[in-house]
């Protein structure tokens, strides 16, 4: 057993912390500073950034544009990116549609939409849940009829599509037979969001940050080349999504992250003449959380000696999730603790709070999103009562 | 990284599950609760002639040299079979100190004889006063000629009560010294307790204990480091053994989910039970990963490197553990309270371990005391 790091591995963690230190432009790099909420635009700048470097999609084959990394150096990147800080990007194209193309799509798909994603000259959005479809997916309605001339035309909505208001295309489940059993009768199409019949409605989170929207379709004709993979096949290929998904989501990073600012932030809040730091009791809390992380991170190794290895996920990584999400909440929780009445402040410019603080109390509000987005924790938990425990 | 065993370890897996499966199956704790000595001395040989009772030494001081992850491999089976031979406190808490501590005349009078399974040893280290804090013991060693002689008392020193060696902690003019001590020497009382977990402990009163130079271990004064390094080998220990304790704990409760029928229906088939199960699953897996750290780092030259490792798995052990063993009796319901399901013995061993060697506000507190300021 090893527990290290390779010197070339190693060597790559320095490169890949230098590199960021000097490609993140200012504007961001302040902004990272502080954790302050990245625009789109900033994001897509820093996409941008990365794409030029070659490591936009580093779990992508080499023949479409990925780096060629194995386990181990993307872990190494995403940790390194998280964890100082830089935007985080919109997965929708790059960690969710790329790969499914790249799977199931045909030569013609993967030529017209992969460069795209890759550059970032087209945003996507996530068309998954529906008002009656949410932790039950496989009850979504948006209809897809076959028009009999190459078209099919859909009718409906999609909720929580995040960032639609920006995206340039749409991956949608839909139902292309009503009449099948429900798993069965779904497709996996992709929708340019400029149709005539898609209309967006962005909403604000609890974050008081943009990103969700609702997104109408009335009488929208989409070309039939755009279905992937195979006609009422969607469910296959939601699935082997959602795995893509699972398996980026222990947010090691940001948690570690986030635990460095409770220290930050408690170490300039006094409590009775002393930092807050010192205090016996938070310090026990804070404690007991960063070593709760140090065990996810172990978890979230092995998963990787072993992906390293070109094994499927065993049992370990299905916690990643469930475990990473409920860590990241924790530590905002204690770090709005922390503040103590700071923590009332919302959205205030210094000097009201200090500038560490000022976008706390929205983070901590938009994290609740962790526990539910991906397949919310309790579904996880259905799965690996089912799948691991045998339950 | 690679958590892969080589073949080597694999063998000694192997080996370790048959060998508790066939010697000491969870139920003979509880035949052995009412004697004296607690455990057999033939099982006890048993593992001597395995080797495993020379295993984490030095090949100079007659030992096999091997890891600390390996000896943790055995550990594990120990934990899950509940075996309650003195491996932890002869080998790992009074070995590691003769062995760190003592020459090598020491090794062959103290060490030799306990690695051929013929003795078995004991560490008295902890006093009431000291909660868990290897610098806090007020036992005092006052000189006397070329020698020492020892005044104080110790408390639950595991094994104590049938160790033929017990090596002492205790505070001469040049600091904490450790002393090897026959149990039978003058002075010297022991008085047998029970433990939560069915075992045996002892109370040892030390009453002007006369101790010759060649009972010394290692410098006079000098065994505060030995003993952070016996400290933080017997928490990676503790959590060794606890894995072992945890999955077998969720093991026995999945089987019981899935044969205990209520309602008509498994009681496994119970959302609200799934989810516990699948939460007490979670607790043993980050228990096992960061344990699998601790023990690698359990030979670490660094000594912050290998306490910190050692104490935030003893701390997540400790966060982990409790949770399994209070929904493993909260799942299998009124029969988990009851004496003659194996159930209780497994709650009841993990419980102890959480306090052994340091309990959770302990290790936390060790923990943060090495963090580097934010």
């Amino acid at each position: 057993m090893d527990l290290s790091f390779t010197p070339d591995q190693l060597a790559f963690r320095a490169d890949v912390r230098e590199w960021i230190a000097s490609a993140l432009p200012p504007p961001l790099a302040a902004k990272a500073a502080l954790d302050a909420p990245f625009e789109m635009s900033e994001t897509m700048e820093w996409h941008r950034i990365l794409y030029r470097r070659g490591w936009v999609a580093p779990n992508w084959p080499k023949e479409y544009g990925g780096p060629g990394f194995d386990a181990t150096r993307r872990a190494i990147l995403s940790e390194e990116l998280e964890q100082a800080g830089t935007p985080e990007l919109s997965p929708f194209g790059v960690i969710m549609v790329g790969p499914l193309i790249i799977q199931y799509g045909t030569d013609a798909q993967k030529k017209r939409f992969l460069p795209p994603i890759l550059s970032g000259d087209e945003i996507w959005c996530q068309g998954y849940s529906e008002p009656g479809a949410g932790s039950d997916l496989a009850a979504l309605q948006l209809r897809a009829a076959d028009d009999g001339a190459g078209h099919f035309v859909l009718n409906g909505q999609k909720t929580w599509t995040s960032y639609a208001q920006y995206a340039d295309w749409i991956f949608c489940l839909v139902r292309t037979d009503p009449k099948a059993k429900k798993q069965e009768g779904i497709s996996f199409l992709l929708v340019d969001m400029k149709t005539p019949g898609v209309t967006v409605k962005p909403m604000n989170t609890i974050g008081g940050t943009p990103a969700f929207c609702d997104t109408f379709f009335e009488d929208v004709r989409v070309p039939k080349e755009n279905l992937v993979g195979t006609l009422n096949g969607g469910w296959t290929m939601a699935k082997a999504l959602l795995g893509h998904e699972r398996t980026a989501i222990a947010a090691i990073g940001s948690s570690t992250r986030a635990i460095q600012k409770v220290k930050r932030i408690a170490a300039a809040t006094l409590k009775d003449g002393k930092p807050l730091l010192e205090d016996p009791v938070f310090r026990n809390r804070l404690t007991r959380l960063e070593i709760r992380l140090r065990s996810l991170r172990m978890v979230y190794y092995r998963a990787l000696a072993s992906a390293q290895l070109g094994r499927a996920p065993g049992p370990e990584s299905s916690l990643l999730k469930i475990c990473g999400a409920e860590i990241l909440q924790q530590a905002f929780e204690l770090a709005m603790e922390a503040m103590g009445l700071d923590s009332l402040s919302w959205f205030n410019p210094p000097p009201v709070v200090p500038p560490i603080e000022q976008f706390v109390p929205s983070r901590y509000s938009y994290l609740r999103a962790t526990t539910i987005y991906g397949g919310s924790n309790e579904v996880q938990k259905n799965i690996i009562a089912k799948a691991i425990l045998g339950l | 990284m690679n958590f892969d065993l080589d073949q080597e370890q694999e063998l000694l897996t192997s080996t370790a599950a048959a060998f508790v499966k066939r010697a000491s199956p969870p139920g003979r704790i509880r035949k052995l609760r009412d004697d004296a000595l607690g455990y057999s001395l033939d099982v006890w040989r048993q593992m001597a002639e395995m080797g495993w009772l020379g295993m984490p030494f030095p090949e100079s001081a007659g030992g096999l040299g091997r890891s600390f992850v390996d000896v943790s491999l055995v550990l594990e089976h120990l934990g899950a079979s509940l075996v309650p031979e003195p491996f932890v406190p002869s080998v790992l808490l009074a070995g590691t100190a003769v062995a760190r501590a003592g020459g090598p005349a020491q090794w062959q009078q103290f060490l030799g004889p306990m690695i051929e399974g013929r003795t078995t040893l004991a560490l008295a280290h902890d006093e009431r006063g000291s909660r868990f804090g290897a610098g806090q013991i007020s036992t005092r060693a006052e000189r006397d000629g070329d020698g020492w002689r020892l005044h104080g008392e110790k408390v639950f020193v595991l094994n104590g009560h049938a160790a033929d060696v017990v090596v002492v902690s205790a505070r001469s003019a040049a600091g904490i010294s450790l002393f090897a001590v026959d149990r039978g020497a003058q002075g010297l009382r022991t008085t047998p307790v029970n433990t939560i977990d069915g075992r045996r402990a002892a109370l040892i009163a030390l009453d002007g204990v006369r101790v010759g130079p060649e009972r010394l271990l290692g410098q006079d004064g000098g065994a505060r480091p030995v003993l952070d390094e016996v400290m933080d080998v017997a928490a990676a220990a503790a959590c060794a053994e606890g894995v072992g304790v945890a999955r077998t704990m969720l093991q026995m409760t999945l089987d019981h989910l899935k044969t205990r029928e209520q309602f008509g229906v498994k009681i496994g088939s119970f959302q609200a039970l799934q989810h516990r199960a699948v939460d007490m699953f979670i607790e043993t897996e980050l228990a096992r990963s960061i344990t699998i750290a601790a023990c690698i780092k359990a030979d670490d030259k660094d000594p912050a490197e290998r306490r910190s490792a050692t104490s935030a798995a003893k701390a997540q052990l400790a966060v982990s553990g409790r949770f399994v063993a209070y929904q493993a009796i909260q799942l299998h319901g009124g029969i988990g309270i009851t004496e003659e399901h194996d159930i209780g013995l497994y709650f009841k061993r993990m419980q102890a371990l959480n306090t052994l060697f340091g309990d959770e506000d302990f290790h936390n507190a060790q923990f943060a005391a090495l963090a580097p300021p934010p």
